[in-house]
């Protein structure tokens, strides 16, 4: 059997690989890799750097797949030498290995910028996991990072660096980020974006020096400027690594030329993906380098196949919120004819380049929704005639079932690694594809930039006849989005009602699962400051009182820290007494209920009480419970009733995504169980500790420690930090020891009491704005929301008395 | 005449349901939207839940005790798949009033 020798064990050589497997028995393969990882998807490598994914998550080819196929795989080792003559390849082990065919996948390099004392620990290019593991390690909250580089990658590193809670600023030679897929107007916008994220962006500047000793403490520009760094990541650019072939004889310019077959100079030699230069032009991004292998894998099995046309480079941005996508030319010329919408006010930038009817390229900032569309025109050469006067506004359509049955079958859907629909039928037919892991796993779809997941479910769901949606992630199929998803759509695209969200993105009516959670979602987005609309949410929230099982509601006023008198207790009890309230009790959380109240009665009694609403009803803020702590106790330490009275004051009236229980406790003895409570405060001598995610429920589990501090301010701001955070991070319905377990206490300490002062400030200060908006609930007894909110309609038409007892 | 006149649609606010008793019978009367208009006995087959106080959804309403889907156009249960109904009646708007037809063998001043 032929010996087939790859150099290189990335995602282009990989995925050639693969096409060569298909036919088999043709070659017994070895591959080199000079990373110690196995193939893994580097376009992911953000999304590891950001805390979105773990290393092993982007793993394309595990080692057991070398295995099944048969395949040899010489990890860390690096070829050094390519000896043409005796056909072999030589490695930094010692190993000399024969060939017969040989397939040149190295990849790139980073371009390394000449720049006074770049030597420096703390200095990191963004191309492989080894760089990633080491950004990982040094990024610290607080910690000052600098990009060098504004382009997809650079920006993309910005942004995983603030999400581990850097301090970040990126630098930029040219005036216009990401200018290699961006037009100016592009540009400004996408900086707006970025500089919304709290990323500092200096633009047309050019680093001159980096300072310090051994590391890094500051960038200095060309003009003599300096700014603080601590981290300075490189993202400057690519280059071929062609120097093997080079020095070898191979033809070669910036790269390693190939033919339309990807065959090089010499006949045995292959090339594919990054280090490839084909009609004077080399390639960085994934789709045409997949097409490449496709290509090589006919080629070198000597099977017949067309020749390699680069398609279109194809460019998006993986960063939630900011979309950014890019296709084909992406500057005006002579014969190219522009359409263009912009609104600056909401940062949307959509241009196309119209050719001879056809599309030329596609620039999208701030929403990338239609970039499949373009991207099927530009694949396609689609003539436009017929559509040019609404190029941008495509009829929308409901229902996400006939999206999908407008695909051709020979429209690719994975552009990354060229997977049509037709494919994903036949996979889905043929070999009992149900869920999207089994489609990834037998065609590879939507494991490249995933850009195309939701055409894959969509397909999924219309033809799989067992289809397991992966329902936990999205909120409900009347809106098929994660909640992240939707908080994202509402804040960029400025929706401020349940409504409109369902009527944008989902099916128009929404159900009794995703409208109280969008009613949740826009009020905290907009901080109160949204349209409320009372139909969208449970009866409980329209007339602040809980349904019980018998169609009456119950009435818990607000008793703060539990501590109330004797004339509030004489009130409730005459409350109690004038309007023959079933039950009265007390809660196992120092609360009293009174129950069996009817709907038209609550105004009234509200209004007898004269108390505040105690949120009972509401996924909202509990009555805060305390011990007596120092004001009594002998044994208290803190003073947990002032501090539980401050507590529920700062936070009460305010949703949350489900009940927030909160306890104060003046000892460690914790009389008051602050440690299985959503939020607790626990004294101790000298000091508070604040514990979140505690439950005593379903499930019991004890709360996290989130920080100790000296005094009760830092305490309640501490408490004040986690409360908006989980007010803002978890999903609708999730109780706070389930968002803690999610997300692990570490990342949520990162990100709000060890976050940057920036962040935290950020976070007060949106609690502070709802806080201010906000009103106690029972205050609608005076200006109720609508005239019939607790009034009972009285028919026009009286009913006639009947005498009954007559008959 | 089996017409009832209930109230005036300003009454009820968009996609939201109220209770009203005629005839001695306990009706749920909703506005959902668009000029549309339905009512229904406000009991729940299930368990007597309130179905004047459920989210709409479409013209479905969902009652507020344990999410049973009651279709308001024919009064079947939509959800979960049970063969029980509740009462649906014919309305319609005259004059800016919601009017509710009431079958005379369900009005109380003629039954007997």
């Amino acid at each position: 059997m032929e010996k087939l020798v790859m150099i290189g064990n990335g995602m282009a050589g990989v995925a050639c690989l693969e096409n060569i497997l298909k036919f088999p028995n043709k070659f017994d393969v070895t591959v080199f890799g000079d990373e110690t990882h196995p193939n893994y998807n580097r376009i992911m490598l953000s999304s590891v750097l950001a805390g979105e994914r773990e290393a092993d998550d982007i793993t394309i080819n595990g080692l057991d797949w070398y295995q099944k196929n048969g395949v040899g795989l010489r990890l860390g080792v690096r070829i050094t030498k390519i000896d043409r003559e005796k056909r072999v390849v030589l490695g930094d082990d010692g190993s000399v290995t024969k060939y017969d065919k040989l397939v040149l996948a190295m990849g790139s390099s980073p371009i390394i910028p000449r720049l006074e004392g770049i030597n420096k620990k703390n200095v990191f290019t963004f191309r492989n996991m080894d760089d990633t593991r080491g950004l990982l390690a040094a990024a610290r909250p607080g910690a000052k990072a600098i990009v060098i580089g504004g382009g997809l990658l650079g920006l993309e590193a910005a942004r995983g660096l603030q999400v581990q809670g850097c301090d970040v600023s990126v630098v930029h030679l040219t005036d216009t980020l990401m200018n290699r897929q961006l037009d100016a107007t592009g540009g400004v916008h996408l900086r707006k974006r970025i500089e919304q994220l709290g990323v500092e962006v200096h633009l047309g500047r050019s680093a001159a020096a980096i300072q310090g000793n051994g590391h890094p403490t500051g960038l200095t520009f060309e003009d003599g400027e300096t700014i603080p760094a601590e981290i300075i990541v490189i993202a400057a650019g690519i280059r071929p690594n062609a120097q093997l072939a080079r020095e070898a004889g191979l033809a070669c310019n910036r790269g390693i030329v190939v033919d339309g077959y990807m065959q090089t100079s010499d006949p045995r030699i292959y090339a594919v993906g990054e280090c490839t230069e084909y009609n004077g032009e080399t390639w960085g991004l994934i789709a045409p380098l997949l097409d490449q292998g496709r290509v090589l894998a006919s080629a070198i099995t000597n099977h017949e196949t067309e020749m390699w046309k680069p398609s279109a480079p194809a460019a998006k941005l993986k960063i939630m919120g900011v979309d950014v996508f890019s296709a084909g030319e992406y500057l005006e010329s002579e014969d190219t004819e522009v359409v263009r919408y912009e609104d600056a006010a909401i940062g949307v930038y959509k241009k196309l380049l119209v050719r001879d009817n056809r599309l030329a390229g596609v620039v999208l900032v701030g929403d990338a929704s239609d970039s499949n569309r373009y991207m099927d025109w530009l694949r396609n050469n689609t003539d436009l005639l017929v559509r040019r006067k609404n190029l941008l506004f495509p009829e929308p359509v409901s229902d996400r079932g006939e999206v999908v049955a407008e695909i051709a079958d020979s429209e690719t859907v994975c552009g990354c690694l060229g997977v049509t629909k037709a494919q994903i039928i036949q996979a889905i037919h043929e070999k009992g594809v149900n869920t999207m892991a089994q489609l990834k796993e037998t065609t590879r779809a939507s494991t490249g930039c995933g850009s195309c997941a939701g055409t894959c479910q969509g397909l999924l769901k219309a033809v799989a006849p067992d289809f397991e949606e992966e329902t936990k992630k999205i909120l409900c199929k009347c809106v098929p989005y994660s909640q992240d998803n939707l908080r994202e759509m509402i804040l960029t695209q400025r929706i401020k009602s349940v409504q409109e969200v369902l009527d944008i993105y989902g099916d128009g009516h929404g159900c009794e699962v995703c409208k109280p959670a969008l009613s949740y979602l826009v009020d905290v987005v907009w901080c109160g400051d949204h349209s409320e609309d009372r139909s969208a949410r449970f009866i409980n929230d329209r007339v602040h009182a809980n349904i019980q099982n018998d169609g009456t509601f119950s009435v818990i006023p607000r008793i703060r820290g539990g501590v109330t008198s004797a004339a509030e207790l004489r009130k409730i009890a005459d409350v109690a007494d004038k309007y023959s309230v079933r039950m009265v009790k007390i809660t196992g959380s120092q609360r009293i209920d009174l129950l069996g109240v009817k709907k038209e009665d609550l105004p009234k009694i509200w209004e007898d009480l004269g108390m505040p609403s105690g949120q009972g009803y509401a996924k909202g803020v509990r009555m805060v419970k305390t011990c007596v702590g120092t004001e009594f106790c002998r044994f208290g330490v803190q003073d947990a009733i002032s501090a539980g009275i401050e507590l529920e004051k700062r936070f009460e009236n305010l949703y949350t995504p489900h009940k927030t229980k909160m306890a104060v406790t003046g000892c460690p003895r914790n009389c008051a169980e602050a440690t299985v409570k959503d939020i607790g405060l626990v004294g101790q001598e000298g000091s508070w500790q604040v514990v979140v995610g505690g439950a005593a429920g379903k499930s019991v589990r004890k709360a996290d420690l989130l920080i100790t501090v000296t005094t009760t301010d830092e305490a309640l701001e501490a408490a004040a930090l986690f409360f908006q955070y989980y007010r803002e991070n978890a999903n609708y319905l999730e109780r706070s020891y389930d968002f803690v377990e999610r997300l692990g206490i570490e990342k949520i300490r990162k990100e709000t009491v060890y976050a940057q002062p920036k962040v935290r400030k950020g976070l007060l200060q949106r609690l502070q704005k709802s806080k201010t908006l906000s009103k106690d609930a029972w205050l609608e007894r005076r200006e109720p929301v609508h005239p019939t909110q607790f009034v009972q309609i009285q028919p026009l038409d009286p009913t006639p008395v009947v005498m009954e007892s007559i008959q | 005449m089996s017409w009832i006149r209930i109230t005036n649609v300003d009454n009820l606010p968009l996609r939201e349901g109220r209770k009203v008793v005629v005839h001695d019978r306990e009706l749920a009367v909703f506005n959902l939207g668009n000029g549309k208009y339905a009512a229904v006995d406000n009991a729940c087959p299930h368990r007597g839940g309130p179905l004047c106080d459920g989210i709409v959804t479409g013209h479905a309403v969902v009652c507020p005790l344990h999410a049973w889907k009651i279709d308001l156009e024919t009064g079947n249960v939509a959800k979960p798949e049970v063969c029980v109904r509740t009462l649906n009646y014919e309305v319609q708007v005259v004059d800016g009033v919601l009017t509710v037809y009431l079958p005379e063998n369900l009005r109380k001043d003629l039954a007997a």
